[in-house]
């Protein structure tokens, strides 16, 4: 709790060595990558790289938790790919990549560590023990550090399959349900610890889990995590700013409905007296659908913004713009429900859930019943 | 009922800015765009009537459902819900307004006392000094205060994120702008035109120059979408919008000319970039620009975007060779021919129109072959992440055509200009079928050992010559019999056999040899009959390999296996062409390929107000959800301070800020004066 009487300091103030360190080091490797392959960017991309770097370094100030996130998923990655010396073949054959880092490997690791963080949340929840509940947010960090790991390899080895095949990976369904399964992990710990309740981490690993059961069964059955060549379409750098906006999006509509099940449960009495007051979920609720509301507002501008160059027009009422727009529509009504109306309880906790649906049929529905131009992740 | 029009416009305006209304139209909006996904818009009208029947056909199209985003209730619920917003807007502006100024300093002490939120404490300070210090902790934590003397004491009225009220007018006003962005662009001026009969929509297939006046746009039309196909080395000046079941022709302000367009493919054959080179030129024929149109990267002149779309065949033009397929001759024909052009083909069989539909200069297919796994790492976690594409291969160009016979039955023909390999032997492939719904059926024509299909035209033609026959039983009967057996009955048996089968063969092929068994043979010995009827039919057909090879002068074909396949092949080929529907198999001999780039020119004037709406639409939104609007009142008298508190939203965060000011009171109010830190919690 901060101070009674203490003006809260500036934040340049407050932060210390480390988040200079931190930041010098972000800065640092964007700008060796811009120094190093500048001539294989176009100007948009030069400026996202250059964007990103006070976004992550702002992004570790304020998380902190992110800042050894990123070194560690950064040194891993950069010693997969030191490992490989620019032989894809070495994937096969160096110890490291064939067991642990390389990209499929890595993802496959974050799958199953995603599964155990399931189980120990609800084992802790069960058991009221807060030891094997802050086991399983540690193995919930170890999943996303993994996951990260493998995108970031994925995204090196792409490049060794072919100078122009290489890509950033979240071009296909199999890519993004990775991205998924990271965001929404990210953003449950973040909101773990900014309220203090490890509980419903049970809750909102399962639908981690959903997602880490389609990676597996389109890994196993459909050999989708082959890295495939961009079609023209998706030749843009626009896809490096759309995609994973709307991933917060998705990852806070899905936490949101997730939660929403909890405060369900205990409004009924279920496992009431093992998860937190009503008022902390309904809360964290709330602010789960406002960051994912916010973020996919963005994403779908953005996406707009891309038709625009793309296909020729900003709206072109193809089937997944609608989806995108009904999604949209949804939450906008929930916010509106609560914040004007001041409405609170199961009402908007069952519309929480019910707007998975929706966002899921937004997501992946739309790819598998209807066709139309946004169909690049086809089951 | 004098009250009754003022109520009325009153209860209208209370129903248009109720949230209630706009949440029911958000939903309505929901629902009715949830139609027009599940149905595919903007489709032929055919695909519906075939999808719907010719009764439903009719309904949904009363209801506007083929363009569901375009139909008149559809504009008209949009049109209420930017009513609705405007109408909410001006509602609450006023209010909003002097709320985001006021710091609410009338308010009495009576209702401070009766907030949800309130903290006293009783205090030694003077009321000033108190007040001051109170402010500069309120300022600290980013309030806005007014301190404000009062008989008895100080009343601090204090405020923070006013900016919330900024955010709701910016994202309502956000959306009527993005909503009227929308109607700039879209067709609601031809619609009006529409609707007083000067615009009608052209349903003919005519050429775009005979388009009268009528079903065209002026280059000065403000917003269209069009789409335009330009072969290579043509132009266009017109592009065509496609409305309902019908088209319009809008002129451009420009002419667009394709130099060339160009595919380039990833090494494993899927495409990597469609490029057009164009060049613009004014109507004088003035040169203006030049260009190169690729995906994702458009071109914007005259405030008209030129997007790279589609392609297909612009008029590629192909030599071919003809081969009459029940001729009973091995000679071929010369034909020339050209994509999206007919010619007529006049055979035994009759007339038939040739109508060449399209031509592929890429074919990857997937040629099979399983991959076997071995047992790694790499297969328990998956597999590799890179893709084996050793099956994908590109098989070359191929060609398709129609062939209407003169009742205007068409089948619709795919032939691939090089051959496949299928099971270690090479074929050429052409592919039939009746209607687009079907996948190819395939003739496929085994190739010789110089790697043609003359052969097989030859011991074709062979088989179908009547005059040919007994010469090939005669050589067949004299081969399959000991030397001590020739001249005998059982010779002229043989060879009598040997042309009823060839007979019956040329006839019809296995089928008419399968009806002649059926009919003459007792079920008990049919299968045993089967067997030695195949192996006349094979030695006799390899005869007459024999004797069109001799009168080609070629040298005597061995008999191994490759003869023995040849032989085989060439008899299910024949056979498989009394089913092909064509008389005549079109071999490509080679090309001229001619491509067409599919553009599309779209000017849109409203694109920057939905921007600049989108931009204040995320401002809004952030400002809404993350800024949070709260007052405090201190109001100080000697001896006592009264804290109070409020906020539209009370969020679990209110109560923790309200707590943290209660206590931020006690300790100013603490007799030492000192503000002392308290310790961390």
């Amino acid at each position: 709790m901060e101070l009674a009487l203490n003006q809260p300091a500036p934040l340049l103030k407050r932060l210390s060595w480390f988040d200079w360190l931190f930041a010098a080091i972000v800065a640092a490797g964007a700008l060796f990558a811009l120094s190093q392959y500048a001539d294989y960017m176009d100007i948009y991309e030069k400026a996202i790289l250059l964007a990103v770097i006070p976004s992550l370094a702002v992004a570790g100030w304020f998380w902190k938790p992110f800042r050894p996130l990123f070194l560690v998923v950064g040194a891993i990655s950069l010693f997969a790919i030191s490992q490989y010396s620019g032989n894809l073949a070495r994937m096969e054959e160096a110890f490291f990549l064939r067991f642990l880092i390389s990209s499929q490997a890595a993802i496959m690791w974050m799958c199953a560590l995603f599964g155990f963080a399931t189980l120990t949340y609800w084992a802790g929840l069960l058991a009221r023990s807060d030891f094997t509940l802050k086991t399983g947010s540690a193995l919930t960090w170890s999943a996303v550090a993994m996951g990260w790991i493998g995108l970031m390899v994925r995204w090196y080895e792409s490049y060794l399959i072919g100078a122009d095949v290489g890509h950033i990976p979240v071009s296909n369904l199999y890519e993004v349900f990775v991205l998924f399964s990271l965001i929404t992990a990210m953003m449950y710990l973040y909101y773990e610890a900014r309220c203090q309740t490890r509980q419903l981490g049970a809750f909102v690993l399962l639908v981690i889990s959903a997602a880490v059961g389609f990676i597996l069964w389109y890994t196993f059955d459909r050999g989708a995590h082959e890295i495939q060549p961009l079609v023209p379409a998706l030749k843009s750098w626009w896809m490096k700013i759309h995609v994973p906006a709307n991933f917060v999006g998705y990852g806070g509509f899905s936490i949101a409905a997730m939660l929403g099940v909890a405060y369900l449960l205990a409004g009924r009495g279920i496992l009431a007296s093992r998860l937190p007051k009503l008022e902390v979920i309904d809360d964290m609720m709330y602010k789960s659908i406002a960051i994912g509301f916010g973020f996919f507002t963005i994403a779908t501008i953005l996406g707009a913004m891309w038709a625009a160059e793309a296909w020729g027009g900003y709206w072109s009422w193809d089937p997944k713009e609608t989806w995108a727009l009904i999604v949209w529509l949804n939450y906008a009504a929930w916010l509106h429900i609560r914040l004007v109306k001041g409405l609170r309880g199961p009402l908007l906790a069952w519309w929480a859930v019910v707007g998975l649906f929706v966002t899921s049929f937004a997501f992946i529905g739309v790819n598998m019943f209807l066709s139309g131009l946004h169909s690049y992740g086809t089951l | 009922m004098n009250t009754a029009t003022p109520s009325f416009g009153k209860s209208l305006f209370e129903l248009l800015s109720s949230m209630r209304f706009a949440i029911s139209l958000l939903s309505i909006l929901a629902v009715a765009s949830i139609i027009g996904t599940v149905l595919k818009q903007s489709e032929p009208y055919a695909n519906y009537i075939m999808q719907l029947g010719p009764f439903w056909f009719l309904v949904f199209e009363k209801l506007g459902l083929y363009d569901v985003y375009h139909a008149a209730w559809f504009l008209v619920i949009l049109t209420f819900l930017v009513v609705s917003t405007s109408v909410c807007i001006t509602r609450n502006a006023p209010n909003f307004v002097r709320e985001m100024k006021s710091f609410r300093e009338h308010v009495s002490e009576q209702s401070l006392n009766a907030f949800k939120h309130r903290h006293e404490a009783v205090t030694a300070h003077a009321p000033e000094a108190l007040a001051a210090s109170a402010q500069a902790y309120l300022e600290g934590q980013g309030y806005k205060v007014k301190n404000l003397p009062r008989e008895d004491g100080v009343l601090l009225a204090a405020k923070a994120g006013s900016w919330n009220r900024l955010g709701y007018f910016l994202a309502h006003s956000s959306i009527v702008m993005i909503c009227i962005g929308g109607l700039m662009d879209g067709n609601l001026i031809f619609k009006a035109q529409q609707v007083l009969g000067y615009k009608k929509i052209e349903t003919r297939d005519i050429p775009q120059s005979q388009v009268p006046a009528i079903s065209r746009l002026s280059p000065s039309n403000p917003s269209f979408r069009g789409s335009v196909q330009i072969p290579e080395g043509s132009s266009a000046d017109v592009a065509f919008l496609n409305v309902a079941d019908g088209y319009l022709v809008q002129e451009l302000p420009f002419t667009v000319a394709l130099k060339q367009f160009r595919i380039e493919h990833y090494t494993t054959g899927q495409p990597k970039s469609f490029e057009s080179d164009v060049e613009l030129f004014d109507h004088a024929g003035n040169k203006i620009r030049e260009a190169t149109i690729a995906v994702n990267h458009p071109l914007v002149h005259d405030n008209v975007a030129i997007y790279q779309a589609s392609f297909a065949d612009g008029g590629t033009r192909l030599t071919l060779r003809g081969w009459n397929l029940f001729a009973p001759t091995a000679s071929s024909f010369p034909l020339a021919g050209t994509v999206y052009q007919d010619t007529t083909l006049t055979s035994e069989a009759g007339e038939h129109t040739l109508e060449f539909i399209d031509f592929r200069p890429f074919n990857i297919e997937n040629m099979g072959g399983d991959i076997v796994e071995t047992g790694s790492a790499m297969s328990v976690l998956g597999g590799s992440p890179v893709s084996d594409n050793r099956h994908l291969r590109n098989v070359g160009p191929s060609f398709q055509y129609k062939l209407r016979d003169a009742r205007g039955q068409a089948r619709e023909f795919s032939n691939y200009m090089l051959p496949l390999e299928l099971d270690g032997r090479w074929y050429m492939m052409s592919g039939v079928r009746d209607t687009p719904n079907e996948a190819f059926r395939y003739l496929r024509m085994p190739l010789d050992a110089a790697g043609d299909i003359d052969s097989f035209m030859r011991l074709r033609g062979a088989l179908l010559n009547a005059e040919l026959r007994p010469e090939i039983a005669a050589r067949f009967a004299r081969q399959a019999l000991p030397q001590e057996a020739r001249s005998t009955e059982i010779e002229d048996k043989l060879k009598f056999s040997a042309s009823q089968m060839l007979a019956l063969f040329a006839e019809g092929g296995f089928q008419s040899l399968g009806r002649f068994i059926e009919d003459n043979i007792p079920e008990a010995e049919r299968e045993k009959a089967v067997g030695t009827y195949l192996r006349i039919l094979e030695l006799a057909t390899f005869e007459a390999l024999q004797l069109t090879n001799q009168q080609a002068g070629l040298p005597v074909p061995p008999a191994d296996d490759a003869t023995g396949w040849l032989v085989r092949d060439t008899l299910n080929s024949i056979s498989d062409m009394f089913v092909y529907g064509a008389p005549v198999y079109l071999q490509l001999m080679s090309y001229d390929e001619v491509k067409a780039s599919g553009l599309q020119l779209t000017r849109s004037p409203g694109q920057n107000v939905v921007y600049l709406g989108s931009l204040l639409l995320t401002l809004g939104v952030f400002f809404m959800l993350y800024v949070r609007e709260r007052r405090v009142w201190l109001r100080i008298k000697p001896g006592h301070a009264l804290l109070a508190m409020s906020s539209a939203k009370q969020t679990i965060d209110f109560e923790k800020e309200f707590t943290q000011h209660a206590q931020a009171l006690d300790t100013l109010t603490q007799p030492a004066s000192t503000p002392a830190k308290n310790p961390e919690a």
